[in-house]
């Protein structure tokens, strides 16, 4: 007898009460869907911190001074006035290590403090950062419109600056920033250019787009400040990352305390970020995955439910010349149907809601969850079918008819 | 009309030797058929009678190998039925036996062509007999109610539908246990005509009822109580 002809016989058997049908696979709806949501918002995190980090410039580590290390490698706003106050890196560290050779490509340090910048449209306070022009290239960032700060600038100690896109939003309305004049701390600057908007800013970060960059020698001279608050060596390839950060400690070591600075690798950051991700959208897949067993519970209930009730049509089948092992094979088709089709639906269901919540929060279904969903489905409807199946193949035709 | 066909030249169909049912309920012991023996040929119209706990539906049920016989032997066809699995048996019952119940027992919710097919399912091998099915309900006047659900369909029109499963796989025998009892007059006449007519036409019918005027029609009456053959009487 064809599988073939048997699953037909399921599907019509399953079409012919469409209600309970549904509801019967209504607890696998909602387990496969919580448990795509669930893994949904896990991967979403790990891919939004994963971009966050590329975004911020890839094979780099960070000197930061004393023992403070900032949780994602960029300036920490708070931890920025202690650290300044107590900061023994200067930009010949900086120098240093740019000359240190090979791994170290290219060292950028970074100086700075609170500014207030105004123009004839009003005014806003953000971060003032002194850098070089290696910053652009380190950070990947660019100048969206205009230029970044060059070599010429920083020479000629220019009142140039870089502004954040947030800052000519709300400053420069309706023009182009650059070649415009503004004022810093009551100093007159030139725009030279608008840096291009970061997303790292809009989750938990520090403001970015409202940074303000000036050449490292100008905020020296103009604003006073000197002391580095932070130094970012990139290294050749991520590779020589141990190499770099020994060459570092060795270079600075010469002049500085080891207690003076501290070596992060952004990318042993970005590991435990990852490690710890994933072993939450892990366990949250583990606490979605017992609705699911709930739900197989739930069809095994409805499957020994439907079997009582169809105990007069199994007799029937079986005076017909049904096997056992026909309404076996019949009845586990069935509820393996019921299962999948519930699982599918909460896959869609599972998908569209992560779609929906992704302006909100990060939520991107991975695939292999969607598989492992499906899979997990049609083996609940088997493994929770399997026991009503047999009890139905196991009556006998003469009582089975005379049931009432 | 229809000439009673002599025993020595027809062909047996079926076949029972010194059958016994017991039954055990705990500590008793209930001898449903006491040593019955009797043959069924080719072509006749037997009605199986007696009143009820006399036995009778057991014997149906073990000349319909739905249920096995405590001893003795069956044979069906050329096949030796005496011992058989269950899987066997129901491969024998789909093959040569075709039932005709009181209540129907029609899939609801289940056009009455798709009620018609149900035995195919089970038939390895069984292509095309939707055409078959469809003639098959025209004879029996059900010609433009092939699409109805059983709700659908008046009691007489459901056991015509049960009457057209029975023959979808052309069976060597037709069991039908009371097929009037839940009928109107008018419906069971229809019924018993019908069952005539397919006599004529070569069928081998067993009826089982307790009512003696529906025994009427058959041309071999077998008298059954208490587990024992009490007359076999041919007209």
């Amino acid at each position: 007898m064809k599988t073939s002809t048997l699953a037909k016989s399921a599907f019509l058997s399953i079409s012919r009460n469409k209600t309970r049908s549904f509801l019967t696979m209504l607890g696998v709806v909602i387990g496969v869907l919580s448990v795509i949501l669930l893994t949904s918002i896990g991967n979403g995190l790990t891919v939004f911190v994963e971009q966050q980090f590329k975004e911020l410039g890839s094979n780099l580590l960070i000197v930061t001074p004393g023992e403070i290390v900032n949780s994602d490698g960029g300036f920490d706003q708070q931890g920025a006035a202690l650290s300044f106050a107590t900061s023994k890196l200067t930009i010949d560290d900086s120098n240093d290590l740019t000359r240190a050779g090979y791994p170290i490509t290219m060292a950028v340090p970074l100086t700075g403090s609170n500014g207030e910048a105004r123009t004839s449209q009003g005014k806003r306070s953000g971060m003032v950062v002194g850098t070089t022009p290696g910053y652009s290239e380190v950070r990947n960032t660019k100048a969206a419109k205009g230029r970044f700060i060059s070599e010429s600038d920083l020479a000629g100690n220019r009142k140039v600056v870089v502004i954040g896109s947030k800052i000519a939003d709300k400053l420069f309305v309706g023009q182009n920033p650059v070649g415009q004049l503004m004022t810093i701390n009551k100093l007159r600057f030139e725009v030279i250019g608008v840096a291009e908007s970061k997303s790292a800013g809009s989750f938990g970060g520090p403001d970015i787009d409202s940074f303000m960059y000036v050449p490292i020698t100008t905020a020296k001279i103009v604003f006073g400040i000197d002391k580095v608050m932070e130094i970012m060596v990139q290294s050749a390839t991520k590779e020589q990352l141990p190499r770099t950060k020994t060459l570092i400690q060795t270079t600075l070591g010469k002049h500085l305390d080891s207690k003076d600075f501290a070596v992060t690798d952004q990318s042993e950051i970005l590991k435990t970020i990852q490690t710890i991700l994933g072993v939450l959208t892990t366990g949250l897949a583990g606490i979605a995955a017992i609705s699911l067993v709930v739900g197989g519970i739930g069809i095994m209930n409805i499957m020994l439910v439907a079997v009582s009730e169809r105990t007069k049509e199994i007799g029937l089948r079986k005076a017909l010349g049904a096997t056992p092992n026909n309404i076996l094979i019949q009845f586990l088709i069935e509820s393996a149907v019921i299962s999948t089709v519930g699982g599918l639906i909460g896959i869609i269901l599972g998908v569209l809601g992560a779609l929906a919540l992704t302006p909100f929060f990060p939520a991107t279904p991975a695939v292999s969850s969607i598989i492992l969903a499906f899979v997990v489905s049609l083996g609940t409807g088997i493994v929770f079918g399997v026991y009503p199946a047999k009890k139905a193949a196991a009556l006998s035709p003469i009582e089975a008819l005379r049931y009432e | 009309m229809s000439t009673p066909k002599s025993k020595s030249s027809a062909k047996v169909v079926l076949s029972l030797s010194h059958i016994t049912k017991v039954y055990e309920l705990g500590d008793q012991t209930l001898e449903i058929l006491k040593d019955i023996s009797l043959e069924i040929c080719a072509g006749e119209l037997v009605a199986i009678v007696g009143p009820s706990g006399s036995g009778k539906s057991t014997l149906m049920h073990i000349m319909g190998l739905l249920d096995q016989q405590t001893g003795g032997t069956v044979k069906l066809e050329s096949h030796d039925a005496s011992s058989l699995t269950e899987v066997e048996a129901a491969r024998l019952r789909n093959k040569y036996i075709g039932f005709i119940f009181q209540q129907f027992n029609l899939l609801s919710r289940t056009s009455a062509l798709e009620n018609v097919l149900l035995p195919t399912i089970y038939n390895e091998g069984a292509v095309g007999k939707e055409a078959y099915a469809k003639k098959i309900l025209t004879d029996l006047g059900l010609g433009d109610r092939l699409g109805n659900y059983p709700n659908q369909l008046s009691g007489g029109q459901q056991q015509r539908v049960a009457i057209a499963r029975a023959l979808i796989n052309d069976p060597a025998v037709i069991f039908a246990d009371e097929p009037t009892g839940n009928l109107d007059s008018k419906s069971g006449h229809e019924v018993v005509e019908i069952l005539k007519k397919l006599n004529a036409e070569g069928r081998t019918i067993v009826i089982v009822t307790h009512d003696l005027e529906l025994a009427k029609m058959a041309h071999r009456t077998i008298k059954i109580f208490d587990g024992q053959v009490v007359s076999d009487t041919t007209k």
